[in-house]
Protein backbone atom coordinates (compact mmCIF):
# COMPACT_ATOMS: atom_id res chain seq x y z
CA UNK A 1 0.00 0.00 0.00
CA UNK A 2 1.39 3.43 -0.65
CA UNK A 3 1.94 6.12 1.91
CA UNK A 4 -0.92 8.23 -0.36
CA UNK A 5 -3.33 5.40 -0.50
CA UNK A 6 -2.78 5.27 4.27
CA UNK A 7 -3.53 8.68 3.81
CA UNK A 8 -6.48 9.01 1.94
CA UNK A 9 -7.88 5.87 4.03
CA UNK A 10 -7.34 8.39 6.88
CA UNK A 11 -8.71 11.15 5.91
CA UNK A 12 -11.89 8.84 5.07
CA UNK A 13 -11.89 7.34 8.12
CA UNK A 14 -11.24 10.65 10.53
CA UNK A 15 -13.02 13.22 8.40
CA UNK A 16 -11.94 16.05 10.28
CA UNK A 17 -9.53 17.36 7.51
CA UNK A 18 -6.70 15.80 9.42
CA UNK A 19 -4.36 13.03 8.65
CA UNK A 20 -2.96 11.15 10.88
CA UNK A 21 0.45 9.28 10.75
CA UNK A 22 1.41 6.12 13.24
CA UNK A 23 5.10 5.90 12.13
CA UNK A 24 7.45 8.61 10.67
CA UNK A 25 10.28 6.24 10.75
CA UNK A 26 11.03 6.89 6.45
CA UNK A 27 9.10 10.20 5.99
CA UNK A 28 10.84 14.14 5.70
CA UNK A 29 12.97 12.08 3.15
CA UNK A 30 12.71 15.23 1.01
CA UNK A 31 10.23 15.99 -1.54
CA UNK A 32 8.37 18.22 0.68
CA UNK A 33 9.53 21.54 0.59
CA UNK A 34 7.01 24.08 2.08
CA UNK A 35 6.76 27.57 -0.04
CA UNK A 36 6.01 31.05 1.41
CA UNK A 37 2.02 31.68 2.18
CA UNK A 38 1.15 27.97 1.37
CA UNK A 39 2.09 24.61 2.92
CA UNK A 40 4.38 24.83 5.43
CA UNK A 41 4.88 22.26 8.52
CA UNK A 42 6.49 22.28 11.94
CA UNK A 43 8.02 20.34 14.86
CA UNK A 44 5.66 19.72 18.56
CA UNK A 45 7.70 18.24 21.39
CA UNK A 46 5.77 18.35 24.68
CA UNK A 47 6.38 16.95 28.13
CA UNK A 48 10.37 17.31 28.63
CA UNK A 49 9.89 16.96 31.97
CA UNK A 50 13.81 18.16 32.21
CA UNK A 51 15.37 16.75 35.77
CA UNK A 52 12.58 13.89 36.22
CA UNK A 53 15.09 11.32 37.69
CA UNK A 54 13.69 7.48 37.87
CA UNK A 55 15.58 4.86 36.47
CA UNK A 56 12.41 2.42 36.17
CA UNK A 57 11.00 4.77 34.16
CA UNK A 58 13.18 6.37 31.63
CA UNK A 59 17.06 5.28 32.72
CA UNK A 60 17.81 7.81 29.68
CA UNK A 61 16.22 10.68 31.66
CA UNK A 62 19.15 12.99 30.53
CA UNK A 63 19.76 11.96 26.90
CA UNK A 64 16.23 11.45 25.77
CA UNK A 65 15.68 15.06 25.07
CA UNK A 66 19.25 15.32 23.63
CA UNK A 67 18.63 12.93 21.21
CA UNK A 68 14.94 14.16 20.28
CA UNK A 69 17.03 17.31 19.42
CA UNK A 70 19.47 15.78 17.58
CA UNK A 71 16.22 13.39 15.38
CA UNK A 72 14.80 16.98 15.03
CA UNK A 73 18.47 18.06 13.41
CA UNK A 74 18.24 15.52 11.60
CA UNK A 75 15.13 15.77 9.51
CA UNK A 76 15.91 16.63 5.96
CA UNK A 77 13.97 19.15 5.51
CA UNK A 78 13.96 21.74 8.19
CA UNK A 79 10.86 22.71 10.25
CA UNK A 80 9.88 26.09 9.91
CA UNK A 81 9.63 26.17 13.70
CA UNK A 82 9.34 24.54 16.82
CA UNK A 83 6.82 24.41 19.53
CA UNK A 84 7.02 22.70 23.17
CA UNK A 85 3.76 22.58 24.48
CA UNK A 86 5.04 22.41 27.90
CA UNK A 87 6.10 20.52 31.19
CA UNK A 88 9.63 21.68 29.67
CA UNK A 89 10.85 20.65 33.37
CA UNK A 90 9.72 18.30 36.16
CA UNK A 91 8.25 20.40 39.05
CA UNK A 92 10.63 20.99 42.41
CA UNK A 93 9.33 23.16 45.70
CA UNK A 94 12.94 24.11 45.02
CA UNK A 95 12.96 27.37 43.47
CA UNK A 96 16.89 27.49 42.51
CA UNK A 97 16.45 24.05 41.27
CA UNK A 98 13.33 24.98 39.02
CA UNK A 99 15.73 27.94 37.83
CA UNK A 100 18.51 25.48 37.33
CA UNK A 101 16.48 22.84 35.19
CA UNK A 102 14.81 25.89 33.28
CA UNK A 103 17.99 26.51 31.82
CA UNK A 104 19.46 23.29 31.43
CA UNK A 105 16.27 22.70 29.26
CA UNK A 106 16.91 26.17 27.37
CA UNK A 107 20.77 25.19 26.53
CA UNK A 108 20.08 22.14 25.10
CA UNK A 109 17.31 23.04 22.94
CA UNK A 110 19.57 25.70 21.84
CA UNK A 111 21.08 23.12 19.89
CA UNK A 112 18.56 22.80 17.57
CA UNK A 113 18.85 23.97 14.02
CA UNK A 114 15.57 25.58 13.97
CA UNK A 115 15.67 28.76 15.92
CA UNK A 116 12.29 29.54 15.77
CA UNK A 117 11.11 27.95 18.89
CA UNK A 118 7.89 28.41 20.33
CA UNK A 119 7.84 27.65 24.08
CA UNK A 120 4.42 27.06 26.71
CA UNK A 121 4.23 26.26 30.12
CA UNK A 122 2.80 22.97 31.77
CA UNK A 123 2.07 22.50 35.66
CA UNK A 124 5.54 21.33 36.33
CA UNK A 125 6.86 24.38 35.09
CA UNK A 126 4.57 27.29 36.45
CA UNK A 127 2.00 26.04 39.03
CA UNK A 128 3.75 26.54 41.93
CA UNK A 129 4.89 29.79 41.37
CA UNK A 130 2.33 31.27 39.10
CA UNK A 131 4.75 30.93 36.12
CA UNK A 132 7.38 33.46 37.89
CA UNK A 133 10.24 31.24 36.94
CA UNK A 134 9.11 30.41 33.51
CA UNK A 135 8.48 33.71 32.57
CA UNK A 136 12.03 34.46 33.64
CA UNK A 137 13.06 32.18 31.09
CA UNK A 138 10.44 32.03 28.40
CA UNK A 139 8.00 35.11 28.11
CA UNK A 140 4.94 35.39 28.22
CA UNK A 141 2.48 32.38 28.87
CA UNK A 142 -0.18 32.89 26.68
CA UNK A 143 0.27 34.99 23.15
CA UNK A 144 -0.58 34.56 19.52
CA UNK A 145 1.28 34.90 16.66
CA UNK A 146 0.84 34.41 12.88
CA UNK A 147 2.46 32.02 10.39
CA UNK A 148 2.03 31.24 6.09
CA UNK A 149 -1.50 32.55 7.15
CA UNK A 150 -2.25 30.11 10.25
CA UNK A 151 -3.05 32.03 13.36
CA UNK A 152 -1.43 30.44 16.02
CA UNK A 153 -3.05 31.31 19.75
CA UNK A 154 -1.09 29.78 23.16
CA UNK A 155 -3.64 28.96 25.58
CA UNK A 156 -1.88 28.77 29.31
CA UNK A 157 -4.24 25.95 31.38
CA UNK A 158 -1.66 25.55 33.80
CA UNK A 159 0.11 28.61 36.27
CA UNK A 160 -3.64 28.69 37.98
CA UNK A 161 -2.93 25.46 40.25
CA UNK A 162 -6.28 24.55 39.77
CA UNK A 163 -6.15 24.18 36.07
CA UNK A 164 -7.79 26.88 35.21
CA UNK A 165 -7.35 29.93 32.00
CA UNK A 166 -9.16 32.02 34.14
CA UNK A 167 -11.36 35.07 33.22
CA UNK A 168 -8.92 38.06 32.24
CA UNK A 169 -6.66 35.41 29.71
CA UNK A 170 -10.71 34.26 28.41
CA UNK A 171 -11.41 37.75 27.64
CA UNK A 172 -7.65 38.11 25.73
CA UNK A 173 -8.60 35.19 23.90
CA UNK A 174 -12.32 36.74 22.58
CA UNK A 175 -9.90 40.11 21.57
CA UNK A 176 -7.38 38.33 20.01
CA UNK A 177 -9.85 36.32 17.85
CA UNK A 178 -12.20 39.28 17.13
CA UNK A 179 -9.35 40.28 14.54
CA UNK A 180 -9.79 36.73 13.04
CA UNK A 181 -12.40 35.97 9.90
CA UNK A 182 -14.75 33.28 10.95
CA UNK A 183 -12.81 30.89 8.46
CA UNK A 184 -9.16 31.70 9.31
CA UNK A 185 -6.96 28.80 10.02
CA UNK A 186 -6.50 28.66 13.89
CA UNK A 187 -4.02 26.35 15.54
CA UNK A 188 -4.66 26.92 19.54
CA UNK A 189 -1.63 25.41 21.70
CA UNK A 190 -1.92 24.64 24.65
CA UNK A 191 -1.04 22.22 27.48
CA UNK A 192 -4.23 20.41 29.13
CA UNK A 193 -7.01 18.81 27.01
CA UNK A 194 -9.40 21.63 27.01
CA UNK A 195 -12.18 19.05 26.94
CA UNK A 196 -13.11 16.75 29.75
CA UNK A 197 -10.75 13.63 28.97
CA UNK A 198 -9.92 12.00 31.94
CA UNK A 199 -11.12 14.52 35.40
CA UNK A 200 -10.15 12.09 37.53
CA UNK A 201 -6.93 11.81 36.06
CA UNK A 202 -6.27 15.32 36.05
CA UNK A 203 -6.95 15.65 32.47
CA UNK A 204 -9.02 18.37 31.81
CA UNK A 205 -9.11 22.54 31.88
CA UNK A 206 -11.75 23.65 34.30
CA UNK A 207 -12.99 26.93 32.75
CA UNK A 208 -12.11 24.49 29.06
CA UNK A 209 -15.40 24.78 28.05
CA UNK A 210 -15.60 28.75 27.90
CA UNK A 211 -12.71 28.44 26.04
CA UNK A 212 -13.96 26.32 23.18
CA UNK A 213 -17.01 27.56 23.22
CA UNK A 214 -14.99 30.75 22.27
CA UNK A 215 -13.49 28.88 19.84
CA UNK A 216 -16.71 27.32 18.35
CA UNK A 217 -17.87 30.11 15.75
CA UNK A 218 -14.47 30.16 13.62
CA UNK A 219 -14.56 27.13 10.96
CA UNK A 220 -11.34 25.99 10.94
CA UNK A 221 -9.93 25.41 14.65
CA UNK A 222 -7.00 22.55 15.45
CA UNK A 223 -6.43 22.20 19.34
CA UNK A 224 -2.19 20.40 19.62
CA UNK A 225 -1.81 19.93 23.27
CA UNK A 226 0.45 18.02 25.96
CA UNK A 227 -0.04 16.53 29.32
CA UNK A 228 -1.41 13.10 29.47
CA UNK A 229 2.06 11.38 27.49
CA UNK A 230 0.41 9.52 24.60
CA UNK A 231 -1.34 10.37 21.30
CA UNK A 232 -4.84 10.76 21.47
CA UNK A 233 -7.52 12.50 18.87
CA UNK A 234 -10.82 13.72 19.62
CA UNK A 235 -13.60 16.19 18.55
CA UNK A 236 -15.31 18.64 20.21
CA UNK A 237 -18.06 19.40 17.50
CA UNK A 238 -16.12 20.38 14.39
CA UNK A 239 -12.64 21.15 16.55
CA UNK A 240 -10.20 18.76 16.55
CA UNK A 241 -8.11 18.21 19.64
CA UNK A 242 -4.66 16.23 19.23
CA UNK A 243 -2.69 15.43 22.07
CA UNK A 244 1.26 14.93 21.56
CA UNK A 245 3.34 11.95 23.07
CA UNK A 246 5.93 12.77 26.33
CA UNK A 247 9.56 12.77 25.75
CA UNK A 248 10.17 11.51 29.19
CA UNK A 249 7.99 8.68 30.37
CA UNK A 250 4.30 7.51 28.70
CA UNK A 251 0.96 7.13 30.44
CA UNK A 252 -2.15 4.41 29.67
CA UNK A 253 -4.87 5.45 27.98
CA UNK A 254 -7.48 6.89 29.75
CA UNK A 255 -9.57 4.53 32.20
CA UNK A 256 -7.39 1.84 31.33
CA UNK A 257 -6.17 0.89 34.35
CA UNK A 258 -7.96 2.36 37.77
CA UNK A 259 -5.22 4.62 38.68
CA UNK A 260 -3.07 6.62 36.52
CA UNK A 261 0.62 5.86 36.63
CA UNK A 262 4.00 5.94 34.59
CA UNK A 263 4.63 3.02 32.40
CA UNK A 264 8.00 1.38 33.30
CA UNK A 265 10.70 1.47 30.71
CA UNK A 266 10.67 -1.92 28.39
CA UNK A 267 14.15 -2.46 28.54
CA UNK A 268 13.14 -4.99 25.53
CA UNK A 269 11.53 -1.96 23.75
CA UNK A 270 13.34 1.13 25.02
CA UNK A 271 11.66 4.68 24.80
CA UNK A 272 8.12 2.89 23.48
CA UNK A 273 5.51 5.18 24.01
CA UNK A 274 8.06 8.27 23.35
CA UNK A 275 8.51 10.56 20.33
CA UNK A 276 7.33 13.75 18.92
CA UNK A 277 5.40 14.72 15.66
CA UNK A 278 5.61 16.96 13.41
CA UNK A 279 2.48 18.97 11.84
CA UNK A 280 2.17 20.08 7.96
CA UNK A 281 -0.58 22.81 7.80
CA UNK A 282 -2.01 22.31 4.36
CA UNK A 283 -3.05 26.29 4.65
CA UNK A 284 -5.45 26.72 1.58
CA UNK A 285 -7.22 23.03 2.00
CA UNK A 286 -7.62 23.65 5.94
CA UNK A 287 -5.86 20.16 6.61
CA UNK A 288 -3.25 19.35 8.96
CA UNK A 289 -1.15 15.86 8.51
CA UNK A 290 0.32 14.85 11.71
CA UNK A 291 2.84 12.69 11.31
CA UNK A 292 4.81 10.79 14.24
CA UNK A 293 8.44 10.11 15.01
CA UNK A 294 10.15 8.02 17.19
CA UNK A 295 13.20 9.43 19.61
CA UNK A 296 15.49 8.03 17.68
CA UNK A 297 15.01 6.88 14.21
CA UNK A 298 13.63 3.25 14.13
CA UNK B 1 -28.62 14.41 45.42
CA UNK B 2 -27.76 17.68 48.23
CA UNK B 3 -24.75 19.45 48.32
CA UNK B 4 -24.36 21.93 50.84
CA UNK B 5 -20.85 23.79 50.80
CA UNK B 6 -20.17 26.10 53.07
CA UNK B 7 -16.25 27.03 54.30
CA UNK B 8 -16.15 28.82 58.09
CA UNK B 9 -13.09 30.98 58.88
CA UNK B 10 -11.47 29.45 62.05
CA UNK B 11 -8.20 29.89 61.79
CA UNK B 12 -7.70 29.52 66.17
CA UNK B 13 -10.31 26.60 65.86
CA UNK B 14 -8.48 24.55 63.12
CA UNK B 15 -5.21 23.41 65.02
CA UNK B 16 -7.65 22.44 67.66
CA UNK B 17 -9.77 20.02 65.21
CA UNK B 18 -6.37 18.36 64.72
CA UNK B 19 -5.27 17.96 67.96
CA UNK B 20 -8.31 16.73 69.24
CA UNK B 21 -7.33 13.03 67.34
CA UNK B 22 -10.81 13.08 65.78
CA UNK B 23 -8.90 11.99 62.25
CA UNK B 24 -10.40 8.56 61.95
CA UNK B 25 -11.28 6.27 58.89
CA UNK B 26 -15.11 5.43 59.94
CA UNK B 27 -17.35 8.68 60.31
CA UNK B 28 -18.89 9.13 63.83
CA UNK B 29 -22.67 10.21 63.79
CA UNK B 30 -23.11 13.59 65.29
CA UNK B 31 -26.75 14.89 66.12
CA UNK B 32 -29.31 14.23 63.48
CA UNK B 33 -27.57 11.15 62.32
CA UNK B 34 -25.18 12.82 60.57
CA UNK B 35 -21.85 11.38 59.40
CA UNK B 36 -18.89 13.98 60.49
CA UNK B 37 -15.57 13.13 58.98
CA UNK B 38 -12.50 15.08 59.50
CA UNK B 39 -9.83 14.85 56.49
CA UNK B 40 -6.09 16.69 56.74
CA UNK B 41 -4.39 16.91 53.45
CA UNK B 42 -0.83 17.17 53.35
CA UNK B 43 2.00 16.79 50.63
CA UNK B 44 0.59 14.24 48.95
CA UNK B 45 -1.40 12.14 50.87
CA UNK B 46 -5.17 12.68 52.77
CA UNK B 47 -5.08 11.34 56.91
CA UNK B 48 -7.36 9.66 56.52
CA UNK B 49 -6.91 8.26 53.11
CA UNK B 50 -9.36 5.70 53.56
CA UNK B 51 -12.99 6.61 54.09
CA UNK B 52 -16.34 4.96 55.71
CA UNK B 53 -19.56 5.77 55.45
CA UNK B 54 -23.37 4.93 55.61
CA UNK B 55 -25.78 4.95 52.49
CA UNK B 56 -28.97 7.60 52.99
CA UNK B 57 -27.04 8.98 56.04
CA UNK B 58 -25.97 12.96 55.64
CA UNK B 59 -21.87 13.18 55.34
CA UNK B 60 -20.20 16.39 56.77
CA UNK B 61 -16.66 16.44 55.56
CA UNK B 62 -14.26 18.93 57.12
CA UNK B 63 -11.60 19.36 55.04
CA UNK B 64 -7.83 21.36 56.16
CA UNK B 65 -4.52 21.92 54.57
CA UNK B 66 -1.69 21.32 56.93
CA UNK B 67 0.92 23.01 54.24
CA UNK B 68 0.19 24.04 51.07
CA UNK B 69 -2.98 24.63 49.23
CA UNK B 70 -4.66 21.09 48.25
CA UNK B 71 -7.79 20.37 46.68
CA UNK B 72 -10.34 17.64 47.23
CA UNK B 73 -12.79 16.11 44.17
CA UNK B 74 -14.79 13.40 44.52
CA UNK B 75 -16.07 13.44 40.51
CA UNK B 76 -19.12 10.52 41.55
CA UNK B 77 -20.73 13.11 44.34
CA UNK B 78 -19.90 16.01 42.50
CA UNK B 79 -17.95 17.34 45.04
CA UNK B 80 -15.05 19.83 45.16
CA UNK B 81 -13.33 21.87 47.42
CA UNK B 82 -10.52 23.96 47.76
CA UNK B 83 -8.11 22.78 51.03
CA UNK B 84 -6.21 25.73 52.68
CA UNK B 85 -4.40 25.85 55.73
CA UNK B 86 -6.08 27.86 58.34
CA UNK B 87 -9.71 27.21 56.99
CA UNK B 88 -11.92 24.25 57.66
CA UNK B 89 -14.12 23.88 54.48
CA UNK B 90 -17.13 21.87 55.26
CA UNK B 91 -18.91 19.92 52.53
CA UNK B 92 -21.91 18.39 53.06
CA UNK B 93 -23.53 15.66 51.14
CA UNK B 94 -26.06 12.67 51.17
CA UNK B 95 -24.28 9.29 49.56
CA UNK B 96 -27.14 7.66 47.95
CA UNK B 97 -24.98 4.79 45.97
CA UNK B 98 -22.92 2.09 47.71
CA UNK B 99 -19.58 1.22 46.75
CA UNK B 100 -16.34 2.50 46.61
CA UNK B 101 -15.39 5.97 45.06
CA UNK B 102 -11.74 7.81 44.75
CA UNK B 103 -11.65 10.99 45.89
CA UNK B 104 -8.09 13.05 44.99
CA UNK B 105 -6.60 16.46 44.71
CA UNK B 106 -7.09 18.75 41.57
CA UNK B 107 -4.75 21.27 42.95
CA UNK B 108 -1.56 21.26 41.37
CA UNK B 109 0.91 20.86 44.41
CA UNK B 110 3.97 19.19 43.84
CA UNK B 111 6.26 16.38 42.16
CA UNK B 112 3.67 13.55 44.35
CA UNK B 113 0.30 15.63 43.57
CA UNK B 114 -0.72 12.52 40.81
CA UNK B 115 -0.32 9.98 43.93
CA UNK B 116 -2.57 11.96 46.08
CA UNK B 117 -6.13 10.55 46.70
CA UNK B 118 -7.98 8.30 48.79
CA UNK B 119 -11.09 6.10 49.02
CA UNK B 120 -14.47 6.87 50.07
CA UNK B 121 -16.67 3.51 50.81
CA UNK B 122 -20.43 3.66 51.26
CA UNK B 123 -22.06 0.80 52.98
CA UNK B 124 -25.57 0.20 52.62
Amino acid sequence: MTNLMNRRDLLKLTGMGVAVFVSGTAARAGGFRPQKNESFYFVQLSDTHWGFNGPNINPDSQGTLKKAVAAVNALDDQPDFVVFTGDLTQTTDDRKIRRDRMAEFRDIVSQLKVKTVRFMPGEHDASLDRGEAYHEFFGDLHYSFDHNGVHFITVDNVSDPMAAVGEKQLQWLQADLKQMKRDSRIVVLTHRPLFDLAPDWDWATRDGAAVIDTLMPYSDVTVLYGHIHQEHHHMTGHIAHHAAKSLMWALPEPGSVPKKAQIPWDASAPYKGLGFRDVEAEVAQARYEIEEFPVTKG
Amino acid sequence: MKKITHAVLVAASAGFLMQQGVVRSVAREARNNEQVIRISASTFEYKPGEITVKKGVPVTLELISQDRHHGFKLPEFHLQANVQPGVVEKIRFIPDKAGKFTFFCDVFCGDGHEDMSGTLTVIE
